[in-house]
């Protein structure tokens, strides 16, 4: 993965330097708090429910176990013993005093990491395919790019206070694994006739109060090209985004109000001069950052064992989690694992200091030292020996993060919500509780199949319930808690948003109102159909029918209800 | 006489900033004597007046003016200055950078406004050269924190070479 050269280490040391500087006159009363707002927001710093919440950038999925293990000792030592991976590869503590973040930062810059922009109306961190480098389906390993984009937006001098937060993602492979079009700008990386890496470029995507997906503004833009082309967009978007509203800010808002083909033209009218200038990405750049994501010493091996394949036939639980856990992998003889930090009863994507450090042993252990955040809030060893795959399941299921349910109904995608996070509406995590809690039946799940039920808090969307295949989103009536359901989101390469099945449910409803939409999922869906499938070809109709009954009295009341609160 | 920030260091100055008033048309907004910065309207309003008064009118801009309209009148004016209304609001930076690098303009370019220690570094990085802070603002401090940091890894105005053009930064190298 990526290290640090003199010149990385001595910015990020400058950025620990400046916070701590900034908060010493925050305190001094030198900085006003609306002053140092941004500052510290860029700086992955909110003011939380109960405590500072602080997000550390995990670029683009990757960390090192020597990091995690900082990560783990900053959770004993300066937190409460756990932190939480987010929706964009992130990491977030919950209860570090204002006073110990700049020493915080400092400890997690002598492991190459940082929180810079991982907040603020400015460029976030970079996200992308977990399996980046090793999948099967990979056309262009998205890293370097990634980490050339990374450095780029560090710090950029024009685009620190944008109208509002601005996501890019990228993906190379067949199968969109990034949502890059939910994404402000989604980059697909793909390679033409003579092997040339070109980029779709995806503008205006992004979930929140309006969710609307990315549409296409350039096909074929070579990877030289890249950051001239977004800074052209970013440029017009500073310019001519709205700040008059923070919720009509976002560029999506500015894409739809000027049209595709109007924005593009002024995109192309700014990138005309940038075009060939010196943001152009040079080949020795690109060659020097490559050199960083160069295949770990892989052993040769057969893509088979007789003890794994012994195992496999004799032990059902392994079986399904090498079915749901274990993927592909383009070396013969290795695999990708997720491990799940979807235990039932743990907040999903939460993990405690001794689960990072043991995870950090697994690494070492088994997979080159290194490992992956998903934006599924899953931990990935990317490079496993097939025939390591028994051990390490014993490991894993000892160490409670080997739920077999990646991509299942309660591999549940869930924000922090309304217990911690001062935007929530609702909470969101005694939902995703309450379901796993109600389906811990593995047969069940597996018979179910592929499901994402995803839950957000609030409009802002971090759970990404619009894209969830089952979709819950927390809205506040009148100081209570209630649950909009949408069913028929998905990610991927078709993605799409979820439509609101009718009027929202009170909290304790919402593991019968999963139940239904299941039933009607099982009694309608025709063989190897998933359920998104099915929602897809039935229509919304059999699912609210179930879910609210058959008198449209009851339902106009209900609705009533919910309207009056 | 206020005080300004230039090449690292504090200058007094005698530019005055100068609103047009409410309900007021920009061909009849008085300009008294001295160096005023005016709004733009003003100036497209008054410019035959203010000839006699060569030295003494600048321009400043809000992000709602055309930087077309205003390249073809800023040879006339001693120096441009852009508005930050909140510093918060970064349109600014993008329109300073248009104005030096799509519209050449090399003459003095001012930020006026909500100017605050923080963003200063950005500021010249654009291509400001004076910055005239907010009144608030300490400028003993401000001067503490023109060069936060010690490289740039993108190209802007002062430097439109990104890191990587600007030094060979080999696989695990070290700092020349």
């Amino acid at each position: 993965m990526y290290r640090y050269d003199d010149y990385d280490r001595a910015l990020v040391k400058a950025r620990v330097d400046q916070f701590r500087d900034q908060t010493a006159r925050w305190q001094a009363g030198e900085l006003g708090d609306e002053e140092f707002r941004p500052l510290r927001l860029q700086n992955g710093l909110y003011m939380q429910r109960h405590a500072p919440m602080l997000r550390i950038a995990v670029p683009y999925a990757m960390i090192s176990a020597a990091q995690l293990r900082v990560l783990a000792a900053i959770a004993r030592e300066e937190d409460k013993g756990y932190a939480h991976f987010t929706t964009r590869h992130n990491l977030q503590y919950n209860w570090i005093p204002m006073a110990r973040v700049p020493d915080v930062l400092a400890r997690l810059a002598e492991v190459e990491m940082h929180a810079i922009q991982t907040s603020g109306n400015c460029i976030r961190n970079v996200t992308s395919d977990q399996f980046s480098g090793i999948a099967p389906d990979e056309v262009v390993d998205t890293r370097p790019l990634a980490e050339i984009i990374r450095q780029w937006s560090t710090f950029h001098p024009e685009f620190a206070f944008l109208p509002r937060k601005f996501k890019i993602a990228v993906h190379g492979a067949e199968r969109d694994r990034a949502v890059v079009q939910v994404h402000d700008i989604g980059l697909h990386l793909y390679r033409d006739d003579k092997g040339e890496v070109l980029a779709r470029v995806w503008v205006g995507g992004g979930l929140g109060r309006t969710p609307i997906l990315g549409e296409i503004i350039h096909e074929g833009l070579p990877w030289r090209h890249l950051l001239s082309y977004m800074e052209a967009i970013i440029r017009v978007y500073n310019l001519e985004g709205r700040r008059d509203n923070p919720y009509k800010a976002r560029i999506k808002i500015l894409v739809k109000a000027l049209g595709i083909d109007e924005f593009r033209s002024k995109v192309d009218a700014e990138w005309a001069s940038l075009k060939d200038g010196p943001a152009t990405i040079t080949d020795a750049e690109l060659a020097r950052v490559s050199a960083y994501f160069t295949a770990p010493a892989y052993a040769q091996l057969p893509d088979t064992d007789a003890d794994y394949e012994a195992r496999l036939a004799s032990d059902k639980a392994f079986a399904r989690w090498v079915q749901q856990n274990v993927h592909a992998h383009r070396v013969p003889g290795y695999r990708a694992v997720t491990l799940s930090l979807k235990a039932k009863g743990q907040a999903p994507g939460d993990i405690t200091d001794v689960q990072m450090d043991a995870v950090a042993d697994l690494a070492d252990a088994y997979s080159f030292g290194e490992l992956r955040s998903s934006h599924e809030q899953n931990l990935v060893l990317s490079d496993v020996e097939l025939r390591k795959l028994p051990e390490l399941f014993d490991k894993a299921k000892a160490l409670k993060l080997a739920s077999s349910t990646v991509g299942l109904l309660t591999d549940i995608i869930c924000c922090p919500g309304g217990d911690f996070c001062d935007l929530a509406n609702a909470k969101s995590i005694p939902i995703a509780k309450a379901i796993m809690e109600r389906f811990d039946d593995l047969d069940y799940l597996h018979d179910i199949g592929e499901l994402d039920l995803n839950i957000s808090g609030c409009m802002n969307a971090c759970g990404h319930h619009h894209v969830g295949h089952i979709g819950v989103l927390g809205v506040d009536k009148n100081d209570e808690e209630w649950y909009q359901v949408t069913i028929g989101g998905r990610q991927g390469n078709d993605t799409r948003l979820g439509k609101v099945i009718g009027p929202s449910f009170a909290a304790a409803d919402m593991p019968d109102v999963v139940t239904k939409l299941l039933e009607t999922y099982v009694s309608l869906r025709e063989p190897e159909e998933r359920f998104v499938e099915t929602v897809v070809r039935v229509g919304l109709d059999p699912f609210k029918l179930s879910v609210y009954g058959e008198s449209a009295r009851d339902r106009a009341n209900k609705k009533k209800e919910a309207e009056n609160g | 006489m206020a005080e300004i920030l230039k090449n690292g260091q504090v200058h007094s100055d005698n530019w005055q900033v100068l609103h047009l008033e409410a309900d007021t048309d920009p061909a009849a907004q008085a300009v008294a004597p001295g160096q005023w910065l005016v709004p733009f309207n003003v100036w497209v309003a008054q410019r035959d007046a203010f000839k006699t008064r060569a030295g003494e009118i600048g321009v400043w801009l809000s992000a709602t003016d055309d930087l077309n309209a205003v390249a073809a009148e800023f040879a006339a004016w001693p120096l441009v200055a852009i508005d930050f209304p909140k510093f918060t609001d970064g349109r600014g930076y993008s329109i300073a950078w248009r104005l030096r690098n799509h519209h050449k303009y090399t003459g003095e370019l001012r930020a006026i406004g909500n100017v605050l220690v923080d963003q200063l570094f950005f500021m010249l990085r654009v291509g400001f050269d004076t910055l005239a802070l907010d009144p608030k603002v300490s400028t003993e401090i401000a001067l503490k924190h023109l060069t936060p940091f010690p490289d740039t890894y993108q190209g802007s105005t002062d430097n439109p070479e990104p890191l990587f053009r600007q030094v060979d930064r080999v696989l695990g190298g070290a700092r020349s």
